[in-house]
């Protein structure tokens, strides 16, 4: 519903930008085909997201992040509320109450109510669920990622990413990290006939509500949920690999006395 | 039943009652309970017995798995992550099947790398060397069409480019390709005739292959670390002298590899089920997406010796048949090897030379396969397709030529 209320206005703005980017777009290419290059040699050198699933807390503030800030575009469609509260320690109420913003029940996944044909024609791209993306990008990159937006007047959403150049997203997360603009330097070309732009990083642009440590804690939770999302048994699987482990390795020791045993017999 | 009150005589009055009509008996003696192996198996003898409890485990796994997937396009996916979320155990029965069939080709490898030291392909194996060539094409079939199965991008694209490869076979190339999809791209239609090959039609043929195998086996007997006929020294019993019986001896060896295979195996499914991406990965975790390949299509990691010689020929029809050319020519071993002795401990340096330089290129070629092609690694792996061609081609050769040590009668033991 409240989507559906937006739409008109905000395929409105999208139209306009993208029209405006489309005469930019022969010049940008020209721009930042040395920006692209680097940026590739930037994923490369991922930050390091440091999350830990087992901390139920930290998943606790990530769904709520994720609820508030990523639920209104993506859905974790393979996701079950009702397993979600379980693992993280909360009752169906608490889930329906803080987290649910669609209707659903307990028992229903984590849809949304975007139309996919919506998502498409408002951002160029349907937003993608993301029940698997700590598992298909990893969660550095994702911890990156969000890190990563920068100011582009060349795009649509007048933003872009470092870590995925040209990315259809605009940066929900602008006020509470604040903006970023990207330096460069100025390099000589070898024979002195023009000057390349090197990108040297992100700088902040204005503050945002949040202090970089906050900030840094904030997506850090937030990617620990979408870690936990991916798989949602791995807490459960690492605890039940030390037992079969430590079985097994009891096992083999009573395996090679057996072996030992019946091979004195061989001359 | 009248026997009843004596559970003794009862279960060997029906053992009796069995017998008399089926050889029960008879061939768990011949089979196993009194099959004479050589007494000598170091490490390398584990892996044919751990490979049998692999694809016991693959059939089991696969079993509960088919009960909850579905074969469709528009399913396939979603029921793979319900079997990994909301299945009872779903998720460990998965792990258990996908790391099974690394873990088999892993084991295989080694397998077969244990007949190239010891020269197990010789006469009298030939045969048993054959089915055993025949269980690891049927497996590579297996695995290729069971990989489609998760229908994600990488299972997707990867299905598409080998199924292609038919594609550069003259006049008749175009058609087969539709002909194995049934289609004009990998499409619903493929999934389901993959997951029938893979569920029923393979599996079969691995089974029969297995038992061809252990039959074969058995005949001829096992070869051995010293690569002498132990059936050539037989004592008053009419048993070899060098031999054990499995049974008791070989039961619980291979019980006590079967337990420390399975730590390994635990080890991987608990604590790393992807492998650093290598036995999952990171791209297959996208739905299968006909208008977005993923950043690299490389196969899994037990393909990639062949696919990285594929791509080290610039001729594509060309590369297709040497890459079928460096599987098949396995079957030849047991013709090419001129060698008077069987195992590595006797023989020159020249054939030790040419093994260990086949090893190395085999591994270097998975790593190429692996990686993105540069005009440097592409070089590379020229170098090591040649040297891989090499060890076969010139094998003739250097194992006439090579200067063997002399065999002794008995085998090498110490007791332990």
């Amino acid at each position: 519903m409240h989507t559906k209320m937006k739409a008109p206005v905000m395929n409105k703005t999208m139209n306009t930008r993208t029209f405006k980017a489309r005469n930019l777009a022969v010049v940008a290419l020209a721009l930042f085909s040395t920006l692209g290059m680097s940026a590739h040699a930037e994923e490369e050198k991922l930050m390091h997201a440091n999350n830990d699933v087992a901390n139920k807390a930290s998943l606790q503030r990530g769904a709520r992040n994720f609820a508030n800030y990523c639920s209104g575009c993506h859905s974790a469609k393979y996701v079950r509320w009702n397993r979600l509260a379980v693992d993280l320690d909360l009752t169906d109420a608490q889930v329906k109450d803080n987290l649910i913003f669609t209707g659903a029940k307990a028992t229903d996944s984590m849809t949304i109510n975007m139309d996919p044909a919506d998502g498409k024609s408002w951002f160029g791209k349907t937003p993608p669920d993301l029940s698997l993306i700590a598992r298909s990008r990893g969660a550095d990159y994702l911890y990156t990622f969000l890190h990563s937006f920068y100011l582009d007047a060349s795009r649509p959403t007048g933003m872009n990413n470092v870590v995925l150049p040209a990315v259809a997203m605009p940066n929900v997360l602008w006020e509470l990290q604040g903006l970023q603009k990207a330096v460069y330097e100025g390099k000589t070309s070898e024979d002195g006939k023009r000057v390349d732009k090197e990108f040297k990083g992100l700088e902040a642009e204005t503050k945002g509500k949040l202090s970089p440590e906050e900030y840094d804690e904030f997506v850090r939770d937030t990617v620990n949920f979408l870690d936990y999302v991916g798989e949602p048994g791995q807490v459960e699987r690492r605890s039940l690999g030390i037992r079969v482990t430590g079985f097994l390795l009891i096992l083999f020791l009573l395996a090679y006395a057996l072996k030992k045993e019946y091979w004195k017999d061989v001359k | 039943m009248s026997t009843e009150t004596n559970n003794k005589s009862g279960a060997s009055a029906l053992l009796g009652w069995i017998d008399d009509r089926f050889p029960l008996t008879k061939t768990w003696k011949e089979q196993w309970g009194a099959y004479y192996a050589p007494k000598n198996f170091n490490f390398w003898y584990y892996f044919g017995s751990i490979a049998m409890l692999v694809l016991v485990l693959q059939i089991v796994t696969g079993i509960f798995l088919t009960m909850n997937y579905k074969p469709s396009a528009d399913g396939a996916f979603a029921s793979v992550e319900y079997i990994m979320r909301d299945v009872n155990w779903g998720w460990l029965i998965r792990y258990m099947h996908s790391t099974g069939a690394s873990a088999f080709f892993i084991v295989v490898y080694l397998h077969m790398f244990r007949g190239l030291m010891y020269g197990s392909y010789k006469n009298p194996r030939e045969l048993l060397w054959i089915f055993g060539m025949l269980i690891y094409l049927v497996l590579m079939a297996e695995a290729f069409m069971g990989y489609l199965l998760p229908w994600g991008n990488m299972s997707y694209w990867g299905a598409q480019v080998i199924t292609s490869l038919f594609g550069a076979i003259p006049y008749v190339g175009t058609s087969l390709v539709e002909w194995i999809r049934g289609d004009y791209f990998i499409s619903d239609i493929t999934l389901n005739r993959f997951f029938a090959l893979h569920v029923i039609a393979l599996p079969l043929a691995l089974v029969f292959l297995v038992v061809a195998h252990l039959l074969a086996l058995h005949e001829v007997g096992s070869n051995n670390p010293d690569g002498i006929e132990i059936k050539k020294n037989k004592g008053a019993d009419g048993h070899p002298l060098d031999g054990i019986s499995s049974h008791p001896y070989y039961s619980v060896k291979d019980f006590m590899g079967f337990v420390f295979f399975a730590l390994i195996f635990a080890g991987i499914i608990f604590f790393e089920p992807t492998f650093n991406n290598l036995f999952l990965e990171r791209a297959n975790f996208d739905p299968a997406d006909r208008l977005q390949t993923p950043a690299e299509i490389a196969p899994v990691w037990y393909f990639t010796p062949y696919y990285a010689i594929l791509r080290a020929v610039p001729n594509k029809l060309l590369g297709v048949i040497l890459m079928g050319l460096a599987v098949m020519i396995f079957f030849l071993l047991p013709w090419l090897d001129r060698a008077k002795v069987k195992s590595i401990r006797y023989r020159g340096w020249l054939y030790k030379g040419f093994l260990a330089a086949f090893v190395i290129s085999f591994i270097a070629l998975g790593y190429l396969g692996m990686h993105k092609p540069t005009p440097a690694l592409t070089n590379a792996a020229r170098v090591f397709s040649t040297v891989y061609f090499a060890f076969f081609l010139l094998m003739p050769w250097y194992t006439s030529v090579d200067k063997t040590k002399p065999v002794p009668d008995r085998v090498t033991f110490h007791a332990h």
